[in-house]
């Protein structure tokens, strides 16, 4: 009897063991694919301009964005590297300055991306509107 | 264990209390949905879509923490082959799809307003949608098979197979870039979620609990119903 218990936790650590190993080797193949989006940085260190359609996010440089006719453009930025990003369409409600946001699109080259879609990222942080007046705009 | 008590004894308390607990649920979810929905603050952001929040995060909460428990319960099932434990986690589980389900849909609702879209194939997200379907996986197995021993272990085992998944969910938002974003509740440090909206979720996570033992007790009896009926008289 006692036994078969050993037997069936040796089972079991086997069992998971092998499915871990083997998620863990997955994802990291295919991390290029895990993750949502990809750095302005990650943008730079490009072995060569996908012409896929892809994701680039970060900021909204502070004072980048511009309007003109139907076409909004701005400067995404990881704070290291910047990326500029044109689109024409509407943006979601909290796509603004300083905030994250995701540009799906096409890259004409390395500092320049077409998108065809922008998402807004929010960040974790959540209060009422007088807290954030208080601590000021950092 | 529960061999101290006898099957109608275990039969009579969850009864009772499950009245008890329905009481409780609706005094808590009450109360809950009044600060979630009236009394609190909107946010400097979001504005009132973050009201979404106190749905959506304590119904994730619900989803991972009944996945973690049944896959705990699992384990003993299999390995020591303990017969008192397999009915609690089938009881269990209804209610924790329930809540995955609720957790992606409103996700989803919440997700149109601030991003931008209905759906993004992220790392939380994703892995969010794996879980919930071996919640689906595991209630089919005690479905589709009808030798209940086989049931036991193989329902057992993908309970244990998809517990792998929750530390992905949970970690998911640190190790990848995600559309989603990262915890505003840490255990090292400060929340970053403002206290005026802290309590609204941690009420409502109270009252999503309390939901989910009441749907436990409901299930639990129905399945001990199920076993008189068939005439064994013990666990």
């Amino acid at each position: 009897m006692v036994k078969k218990v050993k037997l069936r936790i040796v089972f079991l650590l086997a069992l998971v063991l092998s499915i871990v190993l083997s998620v863990l080797l997955i994802l990291k193949s295919l991390e290029k694919d895990v993750v949502f989006f990809l750095s302005p940085t990650d943008i730079k260190n490009l072995e060569e301009i996908e012409t896929k359609k892809i994701r680039v996010g970060g900021m909204v440089k502070k004072k980048s964005i511009s309007i003109n006719s139907d076409k909004i453009n701005f400067i995404v930025t990881d704070f290291k590297n910047e990326i500029n990003v044109s689109y024409s369409g509407s943006v979601p409600n909290l796509f603004s300055e300083n905030k994250g946001v995701v540009a799906e699109g096409f890259l004409q080259d390395r500092n320049y991306l077409k998108a065809v879609k922008i998402l807004a990222k929010h960040d974790e942080n959540y209060m009422p509107p007088e807290v954030k007046e208080a601590l000021g705009d950092k | 264990m529960l061999n101290f008590f006898s099957l109608s004894k275990v039969f009579e308390i969850s009864t009772k209390s499950s009245k008890y607990v329905f009481v409780l649920f609706i005094i808590v979810l009450t109360i809950g949905l009044t600060e979630a929905l009236f009394l609190s603050p909107e946010d400097y952001k979001q504005s009132h879509s973050v009201r979404i929040m106190y749905v959506h995060v304590p119904a994730a909460w619900m989803a991972l923490g009944i996945f973690s428990i049944i896959a705990f319960l699992s384990i003993s099932t299999f390995v020591f082959k303990n017969k008192n434990f397999f009915l609690i986690s089938k009881s269990l589980a209804p209610s924790g799809f329930i809540f995955n389900i609720i957790a992606l849909v409103t996700g989803s609702i919440w997700g149109k307003p601030t991003w931008g879209t209905w759906w993004a194939w992220d790392a939380r997200i994703t892995s969010m949608l794996i879980l919930a379907l071996f919640y689906f996986m595991y209630l089919l197995s005690w479905r589709i098979i009808n030798n209940q021993n086989n049931a036991i272990k193989i329902s057992s085992l993908i309970a244990i197979v998809g517990a792998i998944n929750i530390p992905i969910i949970k970690f998911s938002v640190n190790w990848w870039n995600t559309l989603h974003q990262g915890p505003s509740l840490k255990i090292m440090s400060d929340s970053t979620i403002h206290s005026s909206m802290l309590i609204p979720l941690g009420i409502m996570t109270a009252a999503f609990a309390l939901f989910s033992l009441l749907i436990f007790l409901m299930k639990f009896n129905t399945e001990m119903i199920r076993i008189k009926n068939k005439g064994l008289d013990r666990l």
